[in-house]
């Protein structure tokens, strides 16, 4: 009786074991498409990249990435992103908050308007800024009589590159937060914390790698947004040019050493994002 | 501290989960505020933490108006059913948050903290668990932290929102002794919600009864059981037979011996342990029929079938000390009479 127990499990164990796994050819075969298909559209672009970056060497590099121009391009775009990513990460924490913490009217509207500069074209969105601040827009005139550049000029950029990069915070944080409820704040305030020791001992701590992630996605977009920036900039050399923008225009000029080196810096900082990224993935998983 | 609430509702939308609730308690007092899931007493206890802010009404803690009053400002204690610990903070510096919260004038030396953390982890018999995070701990540990975390702050008033909800049958036994032994030790006004009755009965010294959002009855355990107020409390505390004076023949009640004057109302509600079993030769007694027993450790239940009841209450259960069921010597579908000692009448 008791060997015929372990003949029995041993063969349904077998069947299951089978029934659970796919043809040899099926797994290899799904595997090398997905392989195949990172390494066409994804391996071979960054490697050519690099490869027309140093066609002409190292000092053709250096020089390209040395002109007045290109270094103007890197100074606009870290501005740009020091500027957005700090007001974003408050935005978000706020939006974030406001959606988990309280009930009130038009909440899941709200929801929705964060998804939208994520469903709208980055191009609409530049031409939208367009048209509320350049010259003939509806507050283009207030702006002139005051002098204010906003189109054409780093405050539309800015402007731009806020509404495109709103989400990444936001999306992080909500689903996170709503899991967590709000017991632990609760707690603190019970005991006698205000409302700041609250958040920054209690809240903050908690959220602190998902908001570091949504930081993350939100810098590699401000520092890479093309679309949007590319309607208010106005293209103009050494002043309001970001690096994307940079290679567009050195590209245009048959400039190839410019326009590959400027481009293997963003692709530079992409990589950190992707290390970054999943290091934060991974740091996540273990809280 | 003495805690006094008068007229208290709160609306959520269009539910109504307080309706003009009055009460006092008063100081030293373990209480048990008891009621089905959803009657309303998980929102009177945040309301009377400041977690939630009535509609009307005021919240008065030792004669002073706190209504207005912000939690952390309300000196309160506060036990999360699912115990709220920091998850990213050891044990020790749980307890410890309390006291480092405080505004600087006020804040013990880190010294005087660690003593007291410590004095709090031997009351809770966890002393070895300083170090450890919340997720290294078990159900009943992390409900005895949280407890330490919140009389660290020494609050005049400590709640606790079912405190054994989310542990296993054996913990809750465990805690429930514990916690009355430390409410004995400690003396501070502490309230504590649940819904379960035998928890009400067995640690609280006065329990309040809600139902929709209205106090029921407030009393003693003892009171309670032995004089509800009404039928829903007569039902919800302990086992109750409901006789439906329209659905059953009078004269088997009278033969019972509970109709032998004028009824004093519609629902007759009889404990189990009130019914008494004799032998159908003996003559007196409203004969049944034995259905099934089972054992409930010193008493046996007994499940009778009345067969001259027309509706849903044709089973009735007694209750009964294990020797006098033996002596009795009965089996499954014999012929049986009852006696009715003693009922509560509702309309």
């Amino acid at each position: 009786m008791h060997a015929n127990v372990h003949v029995i499990g041993d063969a349904t164990g077998q069947a299951n074991f089978k029934a659970l796994h796919d043809p040899f050819w099926v797994r290899w075969g799904l595997v090398g498409v997905a392989v195949g298909f990172i390494v066409l559209f994804l391996c071979v672009p960054l490697g050519l990249v690099l490869y027309q970056a140093f066609s002409k060497g190292w000092q053709a590099y250096w020089t390209a990435l040395a002109q007045p121009d290109a270094i103007a391009a890197m100074q606009l775009t870290l501005v740009v992103a020091l500027i957005t990513v700090p007001l974003n990460t408050v935005f978000g924490i706020a939006a974030a908050w406001a959606i988990t913490r309280f009930e009130f009217w038009g909440k899941s509207l709200l929801t929705t308007l964060i998804d939208l500069p994520f469903s709208v074209s980055p191009v609409i969105s530049g031409l939208i800024f367009v048209l509320m601040f350049g010259a003939q827009g509806w507050f283009g005139e207030w702006f002139s009589a005051h002098d204010i550049k906003v189109i054409f000029a780093v405050p539309g950029i800015v402007l731009a590159t806020i509404f495109i990069t709103f989400p990444f915070v936001a999306r992080e944080l909500i689903p996170l937060m709503q899991e967590m409820g709000n017991e632990e704040e609760e707690a603190a305030l019970s005991l006698g914390a205000s409302g700041w020791k609250t958040f920054f001992k209690v809240t903050l701590p908690n959220i602190k790698w998902a908001l570091l992630y949504g930081v993350l996605l939100c810098n590699a977009r401000a520092m890479g947004e093309f679309g949007a920036v590319s309607v208010v900039s106005g293209h103009i050399r050494g002043v309001t040019n970001t690096l994307p923008l940079h290679v567009e225009v050195s590209y245009n000029d048959y400039d190839v050493i410019g326009a590959f080196s400027s481009a293997s810096i963003l692709a530079g900082l992409a990589i950190v994002t992707l290390v970054l990224k999943s290091f934060l993935e991974w740091k996540q998983a273990r809280v | 501290m003495s805690i006094l609430l008068n007229n208290i509702s709160k609306n959520f939308g269009k539910f109504a989960a307080l309706y003009d609730v009055s009460l006092e308690i008063p100081e030293g007092e373990l209480v048990a505020l008891l009621g089905p899931s959803g009657c309303g007493k998980t929102t009177l206890l945040r309301i009377i933490a400041g977690l939630e802010t009535p509609d009307f009404g005021r919240v008065l803690l030792s004669g002073e108006d706190k209504t207005e009053q912000h939690v952390s400002r309300r000196g309160i204690g506060f036990v999360f059913q699912h115990y709220a610990l920091f998850r990213h903070m050891t044990v020790f510096d749980n307890i410890a948050f309390g006291l480092r919260v405080k505004p600087r004038k006020e804040r013990p030396t880190e010294a005087f903290i660690s003593k007291k953390v410590h004095s709090l982890l031997e009351l809770v018999q966890l002393d070895w668990l300083a170090d450890r995070f919340p997720d290294q701990l078990s159900g009943g540990q992390r409900q005895r932290i949280a407890l330490a975390r919140a009389l660290a702050v020494e609050p005049s008033v400590l709640l606790l929102d079912e405190p054994f909800g989310a542990l296993d049958a054996s913990v809750r036994k465990d805690l429930r002794q514990w916690l009355r032994n430390l409410h004995q030790e400690l003396h501070v006004t502490s309230i504590f919600v649940t819904h379960d009755q035998e928890e009400a009965m067995e640690v609280a010294s006065q329990v309040v009864v809600l139902n929709q959002g209205r106090i029921e009855q407030q009393g003693a355990p003892a009171d309670i059981y032995d004089h509800p107020a009404n039928a829903f409390v007569s039902k919800f505390i302990g086992q109750t037979n409901v006789f439906d004076l329209s659905e059953t023949e009078s004269n088997w009640l009278q033969r019972a011996g509970i109709l032998a004057e004028k009824p004093q109302g519609i629902f007759a509600h009889v404990r189990p342990h009130h019914i008494d079993i004799v032998k159908a030769e003996e003559t007196s007694g409203s004969p049944v029929t034995l259905k099934d027993w089972q054992h409930l450790g010193a008493t046996i239940r007994v499940e009778l079938f009345n067969p001259q009841h027309n509706g849903s209450g044709a089973t009735l259960f007694a209750e009964m000390p294990n020797e006098r069921f033996k002596q009795l010597n009965l089996n499954k579908g014999d012929r049986v009479a009852v006696h009715i000692k003693q009922a509560h009448w509702f309309n």
